[in-house]
């Protein structure tokens, strides 16, 4: 069995959903983010995504640009991006899925990629860029390295789509909480809840929520539902904030733990 | 021939859809609503009687003497689309894809903008057909076209200054994306160039190939035939798709789009996808040749002319040039603001940046080639816009 589809089971015996926190490779260093894996496991992830910096972020709201923009200026590549994934698999059986566009990846060649992501110790690609009509360049290569296709359901997708794109995919279905770009948000969206239910009815696949979630209370709300929770601006804030600095770890942790325990359902 | 796209959007190994998931849902809607209205006589008579009365459709297909004379050889034309209401040939798609939001129920529009002449087209459709209009614009084209943003204001758009990337054309259009990914349900995204997720290649394609229609079908008249060569510059490449379509099937005709060569060689300096290095990728939802590095990451572009400022290049273009039917080739910065002045000079008439590159192509070519030959240039539009930032580069190079 795949580590994402481990993580998922193990979480569910313990009656929880499975953390699942985002930050961006390269921010604000290749050795900080090494650093920063080894912090949310000990916070209690379960699943950790790993952007993968790019020059043009379409799905991204601000925070995830300044972020891809800064690992950018230090150089980080997809190749860079693989090594560091290497690194913190020889300390950690924790899941690795990797949240890129298309380009890096097709200008770094599908086939060698996926072999290459898959011998670094990348459990599952999610492709910001490419719907299910895509998929067809990319899945092969990825099932052949033995890689989990995360693939991306939103609101505007009707139950039709979201069979055809749950399809195409492994590991777990990745539920947009809203319609939009990455970001936190005050309010969850009031149609979660069914759109939870539509993604269930679509597939037999573990539906993780994500998009604009930033709170424990949040967390709270959508473990209820869902059977995974991920953040990404909020954790991605406070790295902006502390910036490069020895606390930056520590501080991460602090901040991620809350939101891990949040995943715990109330009996 | 079979006709392109196919129903995947693909034009051979170029285009697709590549839009995060929230997206394909409205380009789903987008391409039904698309389809319904070129089979519904009303859209295309609304649309053609805009074109007629209102864009000021034909546009002059007008024979420049003074300027061949001075070059010798070949008789140069000039397709005037810098004769269209709002100044150049970007009119013709947003009044179409305007019409094409009212049948959607969609009242706001988005659109993003490098020179600022789609974003004065947009504006327009807009004013005219009563719908609430945004448009982006990178920081940098701002300052470059601060004319035309005032255009926008004055028809009640706003525009919103993306200060993101290099602060041109293609921050722009991620920006605008963000927005439509946002406000999906309420919103259509106009965008201006063939460029983009299945179906706008085809459908702004469509839109401008009003252009090729009208050249071919006056210049049977007033010549006979069918011209030797045809030019039209490139950005994202819609005013060359328009004039091209017609002609394609009719390979005696040659076909030449220019690339912007900007400073010269080297990453940064130009905006030649074909020319200059490009390699195939992905960017703003197609798959097209990209000016990129070796990891992936787009570069920064430069081009005197904002509207040829971009790294890739719509993807029909990608397959003409694999197919050969179309010769792609550049014209620098220094050749772009001679032609500027040659043609202001022999004919009284200011060529936008972006089509003083197809006139300084023409310049390169007209003196080789027979007295008998005739080529047709695509004017894609008027310089006023471009006066101040000419006379500031000028200003600087003296």
């Amino acid at each position: 069995m795949s580590r994402i589809a481990d993580a998922f089971k193990t979480a569910r015996r313990q009656g929880r959903a499975a953390f699942i926190p985002y930050v961006t490779c390269g921010d604000p260093s290749l050795d900080r983010s090494i650093e920063l894996a080894a912090a949310l496991e000990r916070a209690g992830a379960d699943v950790l995504e790993f952007g993968v910096p790019f020059s043009d972020p379409m799905a991204d709201g601000p925070t995830n640009q300044r972020a891809a923009e800064r690992a950018l200026a230090r150089g980080t590549s997809l190749k860079q991006v693989l090594e560091v994934v290497r690194e913190i698999r020889l300390r950690s059986q924790l899941a690795i899925v990797l949240f890129t566009y298309a380009n890096p990846v097709v200008r770094f060649g599908i086939e060698r990629f996926a072999e290459h992501a898959a011998a670094s110790g990348v459990d599952g690609v999610l492709f910001t860029d490419v719907p299910a009509e895509e998929m067809a360049g990319f899945r092969p290569a990825l099932r052949a390295a033995r890689l989990d296709a995360i693939m991306l359901v939103t609101p505007t997708s009707n139950r039709a789509r979201m069979k055809a794109t749950a399809r195409c995919g492994s590991g777990f279905l990745y539920l947009v909480s809203r319609t939009g770009v990455t970001g936190t948000q005050k309010d969850l969206d009031s149609d979660l809840a069914a759109n939870v239910g539509t993604a269930r009815k679509a597939s037999r696949l573990p539906v993780a929520v994500g998009f604009g979630i930033s709170t424990p209370d949040q967390v709270a709300k959508v473990a209820a539902i869902a059977d995974g929770v991920v953040v990404g601006s909020a954790i991605v804030n406070e790295i902006a904030e502390e910036g490069d600095t020895d606390a930056l770890a520590g501080r991460v942790e602090t901040f991620a733990a809350p939101l891990a325990r949040a995943c715990r359902r109330s009996p | 021939m079979k006709t392109l796209p196919d129903k995947r959007g693909y034009f051979g190994e170029w285009g697709g859809t590549f839009v995060p998931e929230t997206l394909m849902a409205p380009l789903d809607e987008l391409e039904r609503a698309y389809h319904r209205a070129r089979r519904d006589r009303a859209f295309e008579a609304r649309l053609k009687e805009l074109l007629d009365r209102y864009v000021g459709r034909p546009t002059p297909l007008y024979q420049a003497r003074r300027l061949s004379a001075r070059l010798g050889g070949a008789m140069i034309w000039l397709k005037r689309e810098d004769l269209c209401h709002t100044g150049a040939h970007k009119i013709n798609n947003a009044l179409g894809q305007a019409l094409l939001a009212c049948e959607m129920g969609k009242r706001r529009v988005i659109a993003e903008t490098g020179a600022g002449q789609h974003g004065v087209a947009t504006a327009t459709a807009a004013a005219l057909l009563g719908l609430e209009c945004r448009v982006y614009m990178g920081a940098e084209d701002m300052r470059r076209q601060a004319l035309n943003v005032y255009r926008m204001q004055l028809m009640g758009a706003e525009v919103m200054s993306v200060a993101g990337g290099a602060q041109t054309l293609k921050d722009a259009i991620n920006e605008a994306l963000r927005d439509w990914v946002t406000h999906v349900r309420s919103t259509h995204y106009i965008l201006g160039s063939v460029l983009g997720p299945h179906p706008y290649p085809m459908m702004v394609r469509d839109f401008q190939s009003v252009i090729g229609r009208e050249t071919m079908a006056q210049y049977r008249q007033i010549v006979r035939g069918l011209p030797d060569c045809i030019i039209a510059c490139v950005g994202g490449g819609s005013n060359a798709a328009g004039i091209f379509s017609a002609f394609i099937p009719h390979t005696r005709v040659r076909l030449v789009g220019v690339e912007a060569g900007g400073r010269g060689p080297g990453p940064g300096n130009h905006a030649a996808r074909f020319a200059g290095g490009g390699a195939p990728g992905v960017l703003h939802g197609t798959r097209t040749q990209v000016l990129q590095d070796e990891d992936g990451q787009v570069e920064s572009t430069h081009s005197v002319s904002a509207g040829l400022d971009y790294p890739a290049v719509g993807p029909e273009h990608a397959n003409w040039r694999d197919t050969g039917r179309v010769t792609y080739t550049t014209v620098d910065d220094a050749e772009a603001l001679a032609a500027f002045h040659l043609l202001a000079e022999t004919e009284g008439i200011v060529p936008a940046l972006e089509s003083a590159h197809a006139i300084a192509q023409a310049a390169k070519v007209a003196p080789g080639m027979a007295l008998e030959a005739n080529i047709i240039v695509n004017l894609s539009g008027r310089g006023d816009k471009d006066l101040e930032e000419v006379a500031r580069v000028e200003r600087e190079q003296s």
